[in-house]
């Protein structure tokens, strides 16, 4: 018998099911119940049993009756060791025993005797767990925010651990602080504007970029791996060594505080990347149909029109995509162009909610969600193209 | 004929390419060369607005006499700094309504007040009166007179195109005696928070490069941080971690984890005692950081899981024959193909961290320990005003990059087009 891989088995497989129980309770901590124990050393000899018995009894008894019988064991005695806790946060405990007692049916005394088994076991308890965390670090955030625009300031000052939304709440109380930001702050108007600009820049960009990436990929010209290597490299300077001089012109121009300022400054920023993701893509496409094209009488026009953009359709939605993304979230030029709130985007406007700290968190964190949540609808809708997009561009950050 | 075609082609790609590349130099080179020449300036943020001669235009009546009106023009050379030349004054007077005693500055000609005003010096200041009266003894309605604006028009030098030039605003970059400490926290956050998301990333697409149930949603979702917008997420941060009344907090005082909370965004340095040394921890940095990691880990995640999905299956198979335990794959196989990846990974985004600027002014504002250099160009330029001091940081920051890229294209530039 080798104690090595049954140690590891038995430590690992505890210390998992003890922290995805502790991310549970701290769930349930956050719908409001009054937890004050984490319990992490009782509870985790309470897992160690566990372990120790699945793996004993191993294939002596059937899977389904151990299945479900030790699970019930195991819920019974958490509920005696830890503090009193409503019904449905046993069923949860209940629950998370379930899934790791299938994980860990088919591991008995003989299968950990093979060869790297604990190497396995660590493997996939880590990976499972991996899986708890990201999901958890990744989604908290999206919840808080969204949560939180439903509540009301006074009572997460008074209670900031209680997350529960109150659903008895008519439907207009519930929504209210999005009807507040819509009515008194006006983000109906931020909305439109944030989508103009952002829709313009895709659109002005695809104008300038997709005849500068066809000269690029295909037309032989004095200065040619000049350029291509500079797109790259200008691509690589920020935002913020632009914007003084940008401040300065502009202010003298009269171009602050205006969409065009702010197209013009979205669009020249977004061309580099996106002629460089659209020329690769144009030196993928055979040449030889452009000759047919070109035996046609077609000029470059004609052969640009006709030719390359119905052949280049999932690039060019890729590069839109990215660009309305970029357009949509940018900051830095928002907050530095506009300062009078009729020329707002969206992002600025919520920015400047914050500027005034009597601002109750509801509205910013509705406002919040009213600016996140179309991209996040649309980069789930359109995944394919947007990675594409992202990959490509992912230089830029 | 072959010459003559070569010489459409070239036409048509400068046709094509020019007005991209126009667009690129006006908004994008033109800048970053616009900031070496503001640099060597003494610009403040209120003399970039041109000098302008401005009147206020005052309307008062006179209660002995209905029939005449005092017109005050506040006049004033708009700029504190400037000089302006040649100054024209012009306004309109209403039929039948003429000036008295004009001034000697000016003459009254068909309906209008034309004045001629020579030179103001800076903050020059004068209050301007007229009294006007109605030739045929008529009450002046004040309205309509008020309601007309006076033109003013002179010659003033642009400070921002005028020749004279200062190191001032270098030398106070370099003698500031926290300029050390600026680069020194640039290159921390930018550093960390590199190596902190390719660690992550890599960890997250070995992860997703798994069969498991649920895989494809995994993958949208740790894309989110990336694709959210960076002021929803970073506000939504700044509650999170609120010593007063955020989450975090207030969890890890009730499950007794710390005593009193812990303002994570506010506090400089937190002492931490780690067997028995003390350690003392930039704690707004680091969680400044943590953000820039949890938000940028998903793009070292695509790269490195698009480069984890090439590498073939057969190499691991052979691996299994031969015993390889999964650790024993991980580090002979995986690793040596993804390196290549994490180096470019490393390079492209050491360099966009060192230029971030939005996350780290939505958290904490570039105070606590968290001023970075893009940071320190916002706050010179438009916190204090200083235009001239931020160009030069700018030029600082211009400077280094250059250094990156030429470092960058040396070791694996000729590799990243492969990408």
């Amino acid at each position: 018998m080798r104690y090595k891989p049954l140690l590891i088995y038995l430590f690992i497989s505890s210390i998992f099911l003890t922290l995805v129980g502790s991310i549970w309770k701290i769930m349930g901590t956050l719908q409001g119940l009054k937890l004050t124990e984490i319990n992490f050393n009782i509870n985790f000899l309470l897992a160690l049993l566990l372990s120790l018995s699945l793996v004993f009894i191993g294939k002596r008894i059937n899977h389904l009756i151990k299945i479900i019988v030790l699970p019930l064991i195991f819920t019974f005695i958490y509920i005696a060791i830890n503090e009193s806790a409503p019904i449905w946060y046993n069923v949860g405990i209940l629950l998370i025993s379930l899934f790791f007692t299938n994980r860990v049916k088919n591991y008995n005394l003989n299968y950990l005797k093979e060869d790297f088994v604990s190497e396995k076991i660590v493997f996939d308890f880590l990976s499972l767990f991996a899986i708890v965390f990201f999901a958890f670090i990744i989604l908290f955030p999206f919840y808080l925010m969204f949560v939180t625009s439903f509540k009301l300031q006074a009572a997460l000052l008074y209670n900031p651990l209680d997350l529960s939304i109150d659903f008895t709440k008519n439907i207009s109380e519930q929504f209210k602080s999005y009807l507040v930001i819509f009515k008194t702050y006006d983000f109906g108007r931020y909305i439109f504007t944030s989508s103009i600009v952002s829709i313009g820049t895709v659109i002005i960009t695809l104008i300038f970029a997709i005849p500068a990436a066809y000269a690029v990929a295909r037309l032989n010209f004095f200065g040619k791996t000049f350029l291509s290597t500079s797109i790259l490299i200008i691509y690589m300077f920020p935002a913020i060594v632009l914007v003084i001089p940008l401040y300065t012109v502009f202010s003298q121009l009269g171009l602050r505080n205006s969409i065009e300022g702010l197209l013009i400054v979205y669009t020249a920023t977004t061309l580099p990347v996106a002629i460089y993701m659209l020329q690769g893509y144009f030196k993928s496409i055979p040449k030889e149909i452009e000759d047919a094209g070109l035996m046609d009488g077609q000029n470059w026009f004609g052969i640009i029109i006709k030719i390359i953009i119905p052949l280049s359709l999932p690039a060019i939605a890729s590069v839109a995509l990215y660009v309305f993304m970029i357009a949509w979230n940018e900051f830095l030029f928002s907050l530095m162009f506009l300062d009078n709130p009729k020329s707002f985007t969206l992002s600025r406007a919520i920015n400047h909610l914050t500027g005034d700290a009597e601002t109750p968190r509801q509205y910013l964190m509705a406002g919040s969600v009213v600016v996140t949540l179309p991209i996040l609808l649309i980069f789930v809708y359109f995944e394919k193209y947007l990675v594409s997009g992202l990959t490509a561009g992912s230089v830029k950050g | 004929m072959n010459d003559t075609l070569s010489k459409i082609e070239k036409r048509t790609a400068y046709t094509l390419l020019l007005p991209a590349v126009f667009l690129v130099f006006a908004i994008v080179l033109f800048p970053i060369f616009a900031n070496i020449w503001i640099s060597f300036k003494e610009v403040q943020l209120k003399d970039i607005r041109i000098p302008e001669p401005r009147a206020k235009k005052i309307v008062k009546s006179i209660p002995e006499d209905k029939t005449k009106l005092k017109i005050v023009y506040k006049l004033r050379n708009s700029s504190l700094i400037e000089d302006i030349n040649n100054i024209k004054f012009s306004d309109n007077l209403p039929r039948n309504i003429e000036p008295v005693d004009l001034d000697s500055r000016c003459e009254f000609k068909s309906k209008k007040i034309k004045c001629d005003f020579g030179n103001w010096e800076a903050k020059y200041r004068e209050s301007f009166e007229i009294v006007i009266q109605n030739i045929n003894n008529d009450v002046i309605d004040k309205n309509t007179i008020k309601s007309q604006k006076p033109k003013l028009s002179g010659d003033a030098d642009n400070i921002l195109l005028t020749t004279k030039f200062t190191l001032k605003n270098f030398k106070q970059v370099f003698n500031e005696s926290e300029f050390l400490d600026l680069l020194l926290t640039t290159f921390y956050f930018t550093f960390f928070g590199t190596v902190g998301a390719i660690i992550f990333g890599m960890f997250a697409a070995q992860l997703v490069n798994q069969k498991f149930y649920g895989r494809t949603f995994m993958r949208s979702i740790l894309l989110f941080p990336y694709v959210g917008p960076v002021v929803a997420l970073a506000y939504t941060w700044t509650l999170l971690l609120d010593p007063n009344s955020g989450t975090l907090n207030a969890l890890l005082v009730n499950f007794g984890i710390i005593d009193k909370p812990i303002n994570l965004l506010g506090q400089k340095y937190m002492t931490l005692n780690l067997l028995g040394f003390d350690i003392k921890l930039r704690l707004a940095l680091t969680t400044v950081i943590m953000f820039e990691i949890w938000r940028y880990f998903p793009l070292a995640f695509l790269f490195i899981l698009a480069r984890l999905q090439a590498v073939p299956k057969d190499l691991y198979e052979a691996a299994e024959v031969d015993g390889a335990g999964p650790l024993r794959k991980f580090i002979n196989i995986t690793l040596p193909q993804i390196t290549a990846i994490l180096s470019i990974l490393f390079m492209i985004r050491f360099i966009w961290n060192f230029n971030k600027f939005e996350d780290i002014f939505l958290l904490t504002g570039g105070a606590s320990g968290t001023r970075t250099l893009p940071i320190n160009v916002y706050q010179q330029g438009f916190a204090v005003s200083n235009i001239g001091m931020g160009s030069a940081v700018s030029i600082i920051i211009v400077m280094l990059l250059i250094i990156f890229m030429i470092i960058y294209f040396k070791l694996i530039g000729k590799r990243a087009n492969e990408i």
